[in-house]
């Protein structure tokens, strides 16, 4: 599973992207940020406030009981300011 | 549509008339340029740094123009956005649309602007005199989308 970090999710992680291979129980969005909060003081403070991180799987806008797949390109971030 | 995602600065007067360029069925043509403001606080504004998504934003930009496609009738669509390092003053974005009437025109730009600023992978962050953060996103942005019920 790819795995981008951007703007203060970057920062916060100290990286800008990973391959990762979740427990086989980690079947959905939901499922793979209470993992990824696990694996150390950085990632849980990263997502401590879940409300601002927002999720794509595959490029597309993901809900957290979005599926996750082995082969998912997932994308952290924050609520976006463009424009 | 075109889509252009490019740090470099772009020229509004010469990217409008390529967009009318030989198509006479066009009565209308609406832009909207978004500049990097400086609010005038006390820790003036040094620089604009903004980042993004390469990939999904040039889908999510064009998942939108063809809903904008869906609603007006539409001849062009050209959005512009930059990524980098910009100053104050500085051009950001632009968003141009083109049909035979001004309403199309008008309300689609407006749809298309407003929309990117709560849907397209873009994340500001403030230089100033005393460090940098990240730029918080609005509730009247969202509130602005969301009269489009999107």
């Amino acid at each position: 599973m790819k795995l981008l970090y951007f703007a203060w999710l970057k920062t916060k992680i100290g990286l800008a992207g990973e391959d990762v291979t979740p427990p086989a129980s980690v079947a959905t969005v939901s499922d793979l940020l209470t993992w990824l909060a696990s694996r150390g003081p950085a990632y849980a403070d990263a997502l401590a406030n879940r409300s601002v991180v927002r999720v794509a799987v595959n490029q597309a806008f993901a809900r957290n009981d979005h599926p996750v797949a082995p082969d998912d390109e997932i994308a952290l971030f924050p609520p976006v300011t463009g424009g | 549509m075109v889509v252009r995602v490019q740090a470099e600065d772009f020229d509004v007067g010469a990217e409008l008339a390529a967009l009318g360029r030989d198509r006479p069925a066009i009565g209308a043509m609406t832009s909207f340029v978004g500049m990097v403001r400086d609010s005038g606080g006390d820790d003036p504004l040094v620089a604009l740094v903004l980042e993004h998504y390469p990939g999904m934003t040039e889908r999510q930009l064009e998942a939108i123009e063809a809903e904008a496609r869906r609603r007006w009738p539409l001849d062009q669509v050209l959005v512009i956005h930059r990524h980098g390092r910009l100053c104050p003053g500085d051009r950001i974005v632009l968003v141009a649309t083109t049909s035979a009437h001004r309403d199309a025109a008008f309300d689609s730009c407006r749809f298309l602007i407003d929309w990117l600023k709560t849907q397209a992978p873009f994340w500001k962050q403030e230089v100033t005199t005393t460090g940098s953060r990240w730029v918080e996103a609005k509730s009247s942005d969202d509130d602005a989308a969301a009269r489009w019920s999107l």
